[in-house]
């Protein structure tokens, strides 16, 4: 069964105990904090700074793109979490990468410049919470109506009776 | 009085209903010649309720756009309200074609979130009934894209194949296609005694047929003619663009997550990974047609090596304990109670779970808070990011060759909406 005690948190503490992982060399300077936690490391980043890292993540091999998602932690703030799991066909390991956005500025730029596949992941986070990509190519619904009203994967959205 | 002569017929050619339009709105009528259609949602070749927007050149695509979501049904939404066992039948539901896959991949998930430690005989039943699934899936693909082709006999061929396997879902199951059969922790029954029985004898059967439905295409001109050098996609486009499973393989991309990074003791199997470098729709079909006999090899390993032993974790509070237990003992009966009544509580952080599903990289990410639901539940469905690589692979090309293009990417519906 799983221990909590087993996770490392911490940039300090992750960067001290897998320097030699090549997603923790190339996120040296850019990360806020870290996390290695069930065999998955995870590296937050700040929000200018994000394309940035994933230019940095792909030079150092992690070349595939593999999702785009968000996590709603309403009502604490920054309220939305950015995922972004980044695969690499050569060292077989993934690496996540997350961004924190407040509920007043949701918005962060988008990744399709690094990898083209993130155009429909970014247009379907864009949809079902509301979060807004800059420079984005295509920013539209993806999933639901053009004419929807709310974004149904936020928390405060009702699951029930009328909206 | 002499009849009427009859008026002359005069019937515009294209060129004038072009000047025609031109003049209407003022536009030069030598550039202005493309024609944007619509394809779909009810069209039978787009395996479901795809619609694609066409710009066409006469007969030639000049740009393309999906248009997706008729089939969501916020299956993502609908997992937050559920505990994390009830979360199991909703995932048959995502892709249909492969519920199998679809129970593995959430059940390893949560596993992962728990540290669960699976009994070796649970697995190999899993890995079974995963290639099973495949060859199912396969033959579905197979059968619908001959029939998008024009080859009706395949498709009669391969359901007959596929019924023999639903009925092997049934017996283990209770159910051909949402079957729900993998738990949190193992598997849900010990299959019937004629289970291996049945399993023997179509795995025995199978490549035999394969060869048949080989016979019916390989060398056929015409087959040849609509799929050599159609839809082509290089493997840097195929990174960029997110496609996984058999078309990366097709691009030339050696990636199999089942020997690259195994799951479920995939590991413990011995199978090739077939690649091809060209490219094309008659890649993707040729390596379909070897990953077919390879999930054949697979499963036959896993049949004769099935080790005997329970089917479940070791983990009573978060396992049903068996009937004949619940009703004998209290403590059995007290976490039946609170298993269905509380659900049960998975230690907070999240994980990502990635399997090599029929169609490419499935991946569910599971984020926990602590309590017996789960806080958010995402699906990464190869399908989905595979349909973004549909206008590269179309651009330039006719517009019957889409037809072939989307019958090789083997996309369904109900995992790209959710």
């Amino acid at each position: 069964m799983y221990d909590p005690a087993s996770a490392v948190r911490g940039t300090e503490a992750v960067f001290a105990a897998y320097p030699e992982v090549p997603a923790v060399v190339a996120l040296k300077d850019l990360a806020i904090d870290a996390k290695y936690d069930r065999a998955e490391l995870t590296i937050t980043v700040a929000r200018e700074n994000l394309v940035a890292a994933g230019r940095a993540v792909q030079a150092a091999g992690y070349n595939f793109l593999e999702d785009v998602t968000a996590v709603d932690w309403y009502p604490s703030e920054p309220r939305f979490q950015i995922t972004y799991h980044i695969l690499s066909h050569s060292l077989k390991a993934r690496i996540r990468l997350h961004v924190r956005l407040d509920s007043g500025d949701a918005s962060v730029d988008t990744m399709t410049a690094v990898w083209p596949s993130a155009n429909f992941y970014e247009r379907e986070v864009f949809d079902l919470f509301g979060v807004h990509f800059g420079g984005h190519p295509n920013l539209r619904r993806i999933m639901m109506p053009e004419d929807w009203q709310g974004h149904p994967l936020r928390k405060d959205y009702p699951v029930e009776g009328y909206r | 009085m002499a009849p009427l002569a009859a008026p002359e017929l005069q019937i515009p050619g294209v060129e004038d209903v072009i000047a025609d339009a031109a003049r209407h709105n003022g536009s030069d009528p030598t550039k202005d010649h493309t024609m944007v259609i619509n394809m779909g949602p009810q069209h039978p070749s787009t395996h479901g309720v795809l619609r694609l927007v066409l710009e066409i050149d006469g007969e030639s695509v000049v740009a393309l756009a999906p248009d997706i979501g008729y089939l969501h049904t916020g299956i993502e939404k609908t997992c937050e309200a559920k505990f994390y066992q009830q979360v199991v039948p909703l995932t048959d539901r995502i892709d249909y074609l492969s519920p199998m896959s679809n129970n593995l991949c959430y059940c390893l998930a949560v596993e992962k979130l728990l540290e669960l430690e699976i009994p070796e005989r649970a697995q190999y039943l899993r890995v079974l009934l995963n290639e099973l699934t495949r060859i199912q899936s396969h033959l579905v693909w197979l059968g619908t894209h001959a029939m998008d082709i024009g080859a009706l006999t395949v498709f009669l061929y391969c359901f007959r194949e596929r019924e023999e396997i639903l009925r092997i879902f049934e017996g283990v199951a209770g159910q051909r296609m949402m079957t729900s059969y993998f738990r949190i922790g193992g598997v849900s029954l010990e299959p019937p005694t004629d289970f291996y029985e049945r399993v023997r004898n179509f795995l025995k059967m199978m490549p035999e047929k394969i060869q048949q439905y080989e016979n019916l295409l390989t060398g056929n001109p015409i087959w040849m003619g609509r799929l050599k050098g159609i839809g082509y996609l290089s493997a840097a486009d195929a990174i960029a663009l997110g496609v996984t499973g058999p078309p990366l393989r097709a691009s030339g991309v050696d990636w199999d997550l089942r020997r690259d990074m195994p799951y479920s003791g995939y590991d413990k199997f011995q199978f090739k990974v077939p690649v091809s470098q060209e490219g094309d729709v008659w890649a993707r079909y040729v390596v379909r047609m070897e990953e077919m006999h390879e999930s054949v090899k697979i499963a036959q390993q896993a049949l004769d090596g099935m080790p005997s032993g329970r089917i479940v974790a070791d983990a009573p509070k978060i396992i049903l304990p068996d009937r004949e237990q619940m009703k004998t003992q209290m403590e059995s009966l007290i976490h039946h109670f609170k298993i269905v009544t509380e659900g049960f509580g998975v230690p907070a952080g999240e994980v990502l779970q990635a399997i090599e599903s029929p169609r490419g990289e499935m991946a569910y990410y599971v984020v926990s808070d602590g309590t017996a639901k789960p806080y958010r539940v995402h699906m990464r469905n190869p399908s989905f990011a595979t349909l973004q690589a549909l206008e590269t692979m179309c651009k330039g090309r006719l517009l019957a060759d889409v037809v072939a293009v989307i019958g090789s990417i083997d996309i369904v519906l109900g995992e790209i909406d959710r």
